[in-house]
């Protein structure tokens, strides 16, 4: 084939792929911004006739918006706190701590991985329950707290940080603590990032279990939040691109900011250990 | 020097929580799933009784479940394959030395990815709309009448269908890329001199060096595309006449809505069964390939 129409296929190809890819979201943004009821006319506007914030507005006044965003920000920023503590110290021992029955264990970890998430919601409830921990932020926060993909990305990582180093420091005299907190922590640095975004993005997005286990409105977070509106609101597709809008931009961002990071995870997390 | 104690502690507070709040459920799960857990026992657990695999037996006996089981399993057999084929294309388009602005390309393609499936599940819901939807305007462009996409049971899981190629097709789609850019460019060099074609290429050399990342895929997905839920509960509400019920959703519905949590737990355990099953085949099946 001539080079130049080779080119020019290619090209055109993923122009059109990226459109169909981006479409829907440019979509979401412009009708977000029309007035009520604007958007179902026919042939269908594209782009507002006069952009407005009118259902942005209306969201935060009357919805309870900007309360499923504050909840969604703070229970995910907990979960990414802790469960970054908790993986990376697991990791770290799985990669560098010699100990009996470290590779049973691991191996017990990895089992849990092809095991789906949905099995434990039934018991995990009841065990919840009691303690309160339904309808509570904890409730999403505490299970989330450790996860096995966390701990083996980690491991995977962690596992290129020279032996001799770890040893020179521990004939200094230096404790375990101490070489985690100087030596090992400053050299995990790039998997902490993206592990956090990972993690970060995961909560923010996930439907499932929130929706089992937070049962008021007031703890909903934001798919909740949205999904609940999607039900009430069916008509007015304005409100909720404006609510869409809301969910998605903030994770957009944050992956747009650190998409290196985030796509070097996806490819570590994928490879075989 | 004994580093027992240290590796313990560092351990410890991950291994007591995926211990406490997964293995824990997990085998609960499946004591659960042999009573008859119900909103009576949830009153008073002297309502509580041990039913063996009843539970299992009346699942096996009821329409619903064969049903939910059919569509999640018309989803897999039919997403699967159409998301990696988007997937492995894109990947391709990227790959080529041909492409320009190659970063920004990969970035817009996997874009979806990133997105919280309940938003841009709305936002398809209104794209889907038989009369103001922007879907079936563009096919009455090229002449196709209007499809009653969420409405008809017979266009509904199609829709999910479509809707779930957009959202996921980027994950595999940066996998196979990294696969592809492993591929050492010689063999393509000696091919071109042996007077290979492209399609030569991809079939000769291409697909079998990619082969096990397309297995890794193609198990990864499957598992994670026999968890459907938030789809069919955004888009579809399940409907209509429960042509999108899937048995995650079933699930949560036999569990939350109706409270027969042990009913419920049986229908996880037999989906995670179906799961294992299923890739475990795919292993076998792909490593037996390979070795031939």
């Amino acid at each position: 084939m001539n080079p130049r129409i080779a080119k020019a296929l290619i090209n055109g190809l993923l122009i059109g792929a990226t459109i169909i890819a981006l479409f829907p979201l440019l979509w979401m943004l412009s009708v977000s911004l029309m007035y009520p009821g604007e958007a179902s006319a026919l042939p269908p506007p594209l782009l507002p006739t006069h952009a407005t914030l009118h259902n942005y507005r209306e969201l935060f006044a009357r919805a309870g918006m900007g309360r499923y965003l504050l909840n969604s920000l703070s229970v995910s920023a907990a979960i990414t706190v802790l469960s970054l503590a908790l993986n990376i110290m697991a990791g770290y021992a799985f990669a560098k701590l010699r100990f009996a029955g470290c590779n049973t264990l691991f191996k017990a970890v990895m089992g849990m991985l092809a095991i789906p998430a949905q099995v434990a919601m039934l018991p995990l409830f009841l065990m919840l329950k009691p303690i309160g921990l339904v309808n509570n932020y904890g409730g999403v926060i505490v299970p989330a707290m450790a996860s096995a993909f966390g701990i083996f990305l980690v491991r995977q990582y962690a596992r290129g940080i020279p032996d001799e180093l770890l040893e020179a420091a521990r004939i200094d005299g230096a404790g375990e603590l101490r070489i985690f907190a100087r030596i090992v922590l400053p050299l995990l640095k790039p998997i902490m990032v993206t592990l956090a975004i990972y993690t970060f993005l995961t909560a923010w997005n996930d439907f499932m279990w929130p929706l089992i286990v937070l049962t008021g409105q007031e703890h909903y977070t934001l798919p909740l939040g949205l999904a609940s509106l999607a039900r009430e609101h069916a008509q007015d597709a304005e409100l909720m691109m404006a609510g869409s809008v809301i969910t998605v931009v903030p994770v957009l961002v944050l992956f747009l900011a650190l998409q290196r990071y985030y796509l070097e995870g996806l490819l570590l997390g994928s490879v075989k250990g | 020097m004994n580093r027992q104690p240290a590796a313990w502690l560092f351990l410890a507070p991950a291994a007591i929580v995926l211990g406490v709040f997964f293995l824990v459920p997990v085998i609960g799960a499946l004591v659960l799933s042999l009573t008859d857990y119900d909103l009576y026992a949830l009153a008073d657990l002297h309502n509580l009784r041990f039913v063996a695999f009843d539970n299992y037996w009346a699942l096996l006996h009821r329409p619903l479940f064969w049903r939910a089981l059919w569509h999640t399993v018309y989803f897999v057999v039919v997403a699967v394959p159409l998301s990696i084929a988007v997937s492995l294309c894109t990947a391709l388009l990227l790959h080529s030395p041909l492409a320009r602005c190659k970063p920004f390309f990969r970035t817009a393609l996997f874009a979806p990815v990133v997105t919280t499936v309940v938003a841009v599940a709305v936002v398809w819901r209104y794209l889907f709309n038989t009369k103001y939807g922007l879907v079936n305007d563009m096919l009455g462009g090229i002449g196709i009448h209007p499809v009653d996409w969420l409405g008809d049971p017979h266009w509904a899981m199609p829709a999910i269908i479509l809707f779930a190629v957009w959202k996921n097709f980027g994950y595999n789609m940066i996998i196979l890329l990294a696969g592809l850019q492993a591929i050492p460019a010689d063999f393509y060099e000696a091919a071109r001199i042996d007077g290979a074609s492209a399609w030569q290429q991809f079939r000769h050399i291409t697909l079998p060096m990619l082969a096990p990342i397309l297995l890794m895929v193609g198990i990864l997905t499957v598992s994670g595309y026999f968890q459907l839920f938030a789809e069919p509960y955004v888009i579809t509400e399940g409907g209509p006449l429960e042509s999108t019920v899937s048995v995650l959703y079933l699930m949560y519905n036999e569990g939350f809505k109706w409270w027969n949590l042990g009913s419920a737990s049986a229908i996880a355990f037999l989906l995670f069964a179906i799961m294992f099953v299923v890739t475990a085949c795919m292993l076998r099946f792909g490593r037996r390939e390979s070795e031939a």
